[in-house]
């Protein structure tokens, strides 16, 4: 099927030629890429939907709303620096991201080993942002008395959308690491080179599993991306 | 396709592409943690947080998913939905404001 890709038309009329083909019309793709891809975007518009409503809620309260870049200070050597902590998270994050990519290509390149200790690094970035990110809600919590129905600092539902915005994402890292650690796993075994069962499916499994679970990381990693900017920075 | 990538060598992209992406995403979160740091208000911050947010975006689903290497079949599907997501944006950016005015009118005008 991919032998032939080569010879299709490229770009818009490459475009026309698959959906007007028969038989598969994303040529070349591997049916559970396509399917990740697919779960990608129905989460897009779940994390669009809350963000959306964060907005609506944020821009027609006529109480002032905490300013974030105070509410996630740190004191850090007695000097107070804004942010601080989110943009360890950030960077975090986007390291992990970075290793991910790696992963995918040493995984395609057929290095077990690289492959296996990458995702094994991604792992880690991974849990070290759920575990700053429970330093946060602590902190929030027990020491700011955040609540999800009110704070001291300003509007009420500033609670209500911090602890659903960043535990709804925060909950997608903790899954993705769950199963970061499970392919770190089958891929030191060599599963994807003798092509061993799964333990849910029949069907061999191959490399392109660690694409897959690449492309829900970085899915992770982008939307941190937007409630960065429009969370903590707006 | 299994059978391809398992007998075939697969082409991939140097390694040298991944690093330099990851390195702009290094200096572009700074950027947009800068934007914070130096307290840019108004008009100018909302400006370069979306600048770089779009930027950090399209990179990261450009090349680490890349989509930038995918068939141009996969890469419309996936983002021609996103102009539903604008579409209610400004919906409901239209509704807050109508919200806000209503509430500031009943609120600080009173409903006498």
């Amino acid at each position: 099927m991919s032998n032939n890709l080569s010879n299709l038309p490229k770009k818009f009329k490459g475009l026309t030629h698959d959906f007007s083909s028969d038989q598969v019309t994303f040529k070349g793709v591997n049916w559970g890429k396509a399917m990740m891809w697919i779960f990608l975007v129905s989460d897009t518009f779940i994390f669009s939907c809350f963000l959306i409503s964060y907005m609506t809620v944020r821009a027609s309260t006529p109480v002032p709303w905490p300013n974030p870049s105070e509410v996630f200070a740190l004191t850090m050597f007695g000097v107070e620096v804004p942010l601080l902590l989110i943009a360890i998270m950030t960077f975090v994050l986007i390291t992990s991201s970075g290793t991910m990519a790696l992963a995918v290509k040493f995984g395609y390149e057929r290095n077990r080993k690289l492959c296996a200790l990458f995702i094994l690094f991604t792992a880690i970035g991974g849990i070290a942002f759920v575990g700053m990110q429970a330093f946060e809600w602590t902190k929030l919590i027990f020491h700011d008395g955040v609540r999800p129905w009110g704070n001291p600092m300003g509007a009420n539902q500033f609670g209500a959308f911090f602890f659903m915005v960043t535990g709804f994402h925060g909950t997608h890292v903790s899954i993705g690491v769950i199963f970061l650690l499970i392919f770190a796993r089958k891929t030191w075994r060599g599963d994807f080179d003798t092509g061993r069962k799964g333990f849910f499916t029949s069907m061999k499994s191959n490399y392109v599993a660690i694409e897959i679970l690449g492309l829900y990381w970085h899915f992770v990693d982008l939307v941190w991306v937007f409630i960065f900017a429009f969370f903590y920075l707006w | 396709m299994t059978e391809d990538i398992k007998n075939n060598k697969v082409s991939t992209h140097g390694l040298g592409i991944y690093l330099w992406i990851w390195a702009l995403l290094f200096v572009l979160s700074g950027c947009s943690y800068a934007v914070d740091y130096y307290q840019f208000q108004g008009l100018l911050r909302w400006s370069l947080i979306l600048f770089f947010m779009f930027a950090k975006a399209g990179l990261i689903m450009a090349f680490f998913m890349h989509l930038f290497w995918e068939r141009y079949a996969l890469v419309n599907v996936l983002l021609w939905p996103m102009t539903a997501i604008a579409t209610f944006i400004f919906l409901m950016a239209a509704e807050a404001k109508y919200t806000f005015f209503t509430r500031l009118f009943y609120f600080v005008a009173g409903s006498s």
